[in-house]
């Protein structure tokens, strides 16, 4: 396939124990935790009350989203946006399930439109005022790298700067025994076309990426999300390629030139 | 599947910071929370005063739908052509909600092949029937031997999915031998549980080795899969795509959209006067694209526009700035102009405020000679199916000229615009769009033409 290009301008990151990039670049270069980190993010973009009646899928990927954005200096609301999660918000789908079938005529209609794989999406481009295209995607495991080539499409189509956001939630109540992922994760880049920052090269190949021990991976392992770890480790450790989970024997593989 | 009214939600009302305005051109301006504005480097390009360049045509080597109308396009031309609608009293579930719905038929007696039997569900048993039709897979096994599996990309859209698994797993669950309770044991399969269950489903069935991604944005999800398999072809990244969409009647949208106060009792009435909600339905629905060669005489994408409503998570923007965002954005790619547009496949959900702003935003873009529908009225509104149903309309449209009118609709609301025809047309056009909007404010509108044609 072609190869797709994008600078790495901004970056935003938050899993449990380690509430931004900078404490996690720092737990990877001396596995040093927070001494005292928040135990669910608070994203400046909602206000108060709304923060608090917030899922957490909505909460992590608005942090992490703002973040990244705050790190390359590019407004939130010029963005054209990818949202990446392998299962949406755990939490919503259990009561959801749950509810209609101990009383479904009392479901609530917030929970309802909140339910939407896009919530977060849907979100963000109203807290940020942004009306540029904004995507839900979900590919499993996969669900990170394709969000990846998705944002990075988009800049070799006609867009100039992409947000993407990676995010998975715990599961709760009887769906957690079937489906498993355990804590917070989020993580954010804004890529441009152009700039400064670190370039990516990716290709889809085929193949199984190589098993990932990095510090942020083995931290945040048990999230569904895990899967976009490895880059961020990589980003981290200052590497310069790693391959990526992209689906049933496929992989990502992505150069990291230093930009 | 911009939704109205007496919603009663903590929506972020306080978060809509960004509150869109009118240059003179009238193109949407936003301005942004000051907090954040002065912190940060605009891109050159501000949003909403550029419009895309005009993008390469993809060629439509094959497409179908399967409806409550019937399997295959052949039974969708015909009920359009004979103005006989799917709709049925709902028979959903045990304890059914006053409504009508969309019902596929048989897909209760049509199990998925022993090979498929782990993605088993409502949703992937209408995928798979979907599938068989009008010669998608000849097409795409075509495709296969001239690229390769793994120069096809597989996009598809869905809203929730095989939720429906869920949902039932959970009314069965039981507590086992020590007391824990659990899933039967046919539903413990996590696959099943999970959004790409549908995308999934389809790389085991088709065995393409592309780009596979499922799309969820709501009632907007299989018409934005055009434009990223668009975008995957135009990038290099593969050479052709297997596009789609499908979601099949739940619990979940049934009671949600009941809370959400916007089912109606009665068969829906989109842009009638008295329409009082929707209808919702189930469906399925595939096109196989595919880089146009020069010479290509056949059907294409044209054009797509993709938008946010930066306004509610259930309600339309009140003036339909990112509706109208979305139509001229997908204008601007075809490098077409409104008078172009022969037909426009409406979202048209027969919810007061989606249809008065839809149609306020057609009349401030076309002009009166544009005929523009709902087909909501046949088929339900089938939320991820949507945009893949009623693409297929507009390409039924663009090949055949029936131009669908509006079903079960009588009085014209004098709100909306001459654009808006309730009886059926036949003629020639050059171009169709088709427009789908979903919850969280997310856009898209596609046009479609013919190979060599304006």
């Amino acid at each position: 396939m072609s190869t797709l290009h994008a600078h790495i301008a901004g970056i935003g990151f938050w899993c449990d124990g380690l509430p931004d990039w900078s404490a996690a670049r720092a737990y990877a270069a001396s596995g040093a935790l927070p001494a005292a980190a928040p135990g669910r993010p608070a994203p400046q973009l909602l206000a108060a009350n709304e923060r608090r009646r917030a899922p957490p899928s909505v909460l992590v990927a608005l942090e992490v989203a703002l973040a990244a954005c705050g790190d390359a200096g590019i407004a939130p609301a010029t963005l054209p946006s990818v949202f990446a999660s392998t299962h949406g918000d755990l939490g919503i789908t259990d009561y959801m399930c749950a509810t209609l079938v101990d009383a479904p005529a009392e479901l609530s209609p917030t929970k309802f439109h909140n339910s939407v794989h896009n919530a977060a999406a849907g979100y963000w481009t109203i807290g940020a005022g942004c009306m540029r295209t904004t995507t839900a995607i979900s590919a499993h495991r996969g669900s990170f790298a394709q969000g990846l080539v998705e944002a990075m499409v988009q800049l070799a189509s006609d867009a100039e700067a992409v947000l993407l956001v990676g995010y998975d939630t715990a599961a709760s109540g009887l769906l957690a025994t079937v489906t498993r992922s355990d804590g917070l994760l989020g993580g954010a880049l804004v890529l441009t076309r152009a700039g400064q920052g670190p370039c990516l090269s990716a290709r889809l190949e085929d193949g199984e990426p190589e098993q990932d021990d990095g510090p942020l991976a083995t931290h945040a392992r048990g999230n569904a999300m895990a899967p976009m770890l490895p880059l961020f480790d990589a980003l981290a450790a200052g590497a310069l390629g790693v391959g990526l989970h992209a689906g049933p024997g496929r992989r990502l593989q992505l150069d990291i030139g230093r930009g | 599947m911009h939704q109205p009214g007496g919603d009663p939600s903590p929506v972020p009302r306080g978060a809509a910071i960004g509150r869109a305005g009118r240059t003179r051109k009238g193109t949407a301006i936003v301005t942004g929370r000051s907090l954040y504005s002065g912190a940060f480097r605009p891109l050159p390009a501000v949003p909403g005063t550029s419009q895309p360049p005009p993008m390469p045509a993809i060629a439509i080597r094959a497409f179908s739908a399967t409806t409550a109308l019937g399997r295959g396009v052949a039974a969708q031309a015909t009920a359009l052509d004979t103005r006989r609608g799917g709709l049925r009293r709902n028979d959903f579930g045990a304890t059914p909600l006053p409504t009508w719905i969309g019902r596929v038929e048989g897909i209760e007696d049509a199990p998925l092949p022993p090979r498929l039997a782990a993605w088993d569900c409502r949703n992937n048993r209408l995928a798979w029937l979907a599938l068989q039709q009008d010669d998608l897979p000849e097409v795409v096994a075509r495709l296969v031997a001239r690229h390769g599996e793994d120069r096809i990309a597989l996009v598809v859209g869905t809203s929730t999915s095989s939720i429906g698994a869920s949902e039932e797993a959970y009314a069965r669950a039981r507590p086992g031998a020590d007391g824990q309770v659990r899933f039967p044991e046919d539903l413990r399969r996590p696959i099943v549980h999970t959004p790409h269950s549908l995308g999934d489903f389809l790389q085991h069935a088709t065995g393409l080795r592309g780009p596979c991604v499922t799309v969820a944005t709501a009632c907007s999800s299989s018409a934005k899969v055009f434009a990223q398999a668009a975008r995957l072809i135009q990038a290099g990244v593969v050479d052709a795509a297997l596009v789609g969409g499908v979601d099949t009647l739940c619990g979940s949208v049934l009671y949600g959209f009941n809370a959400l106060g916007l089912v109606s009792a009665d068969p829906c009435r989109p842009f009638d006067a008295a329409r009082d909600g929707l209808s919702l339905g189930e469906a399925g629905g595939f096109a196989v694209l595919e880089r146009a060669d020069a010479d290509d005489a056949g059907l294409q994408l044209r054009g797509y526009g993709e938008s946010s409503d930066a306004h509610h998570m259930s309600a339309p923007h009140p003036e339909g700035l990112g509706a109208g965002l979305a139509m001229r954005d997908a204008l601007a790619r075809a490098g077409a102009s409104p008078d172009d547009v022969g037909y426009l496949n409406l979202h048209g959900t027969s919810t007061p405020a989606n249809d008065a702003i839809e149609a306020r935003a057609v009349a401030a873009l076309f002009p009166a000679s544009l005929h523009a529908s709902s087909t909501k009225g046949w088929t339900g509104h089938t939320l991820g199916a949507a945009g893949i149903v009623e693409s297929v309309f507009a390409l039924i449209a663009l090949r055949d000229g029936l131009l669908p009118g509006i079903l079960n609709s009588a009085s014209p609301d004098p709100d909306c615009g001459p654009q808006i025809r309730f009886d059926n047309a036949r003629r020639d056009i050059a171009l169709a769009m088709n427009n789908s909007f979903g919850f969280g404010g997310n856009n898209c509108s596609l046009v479609f033409g013919r190979g060599g044609a304006a």
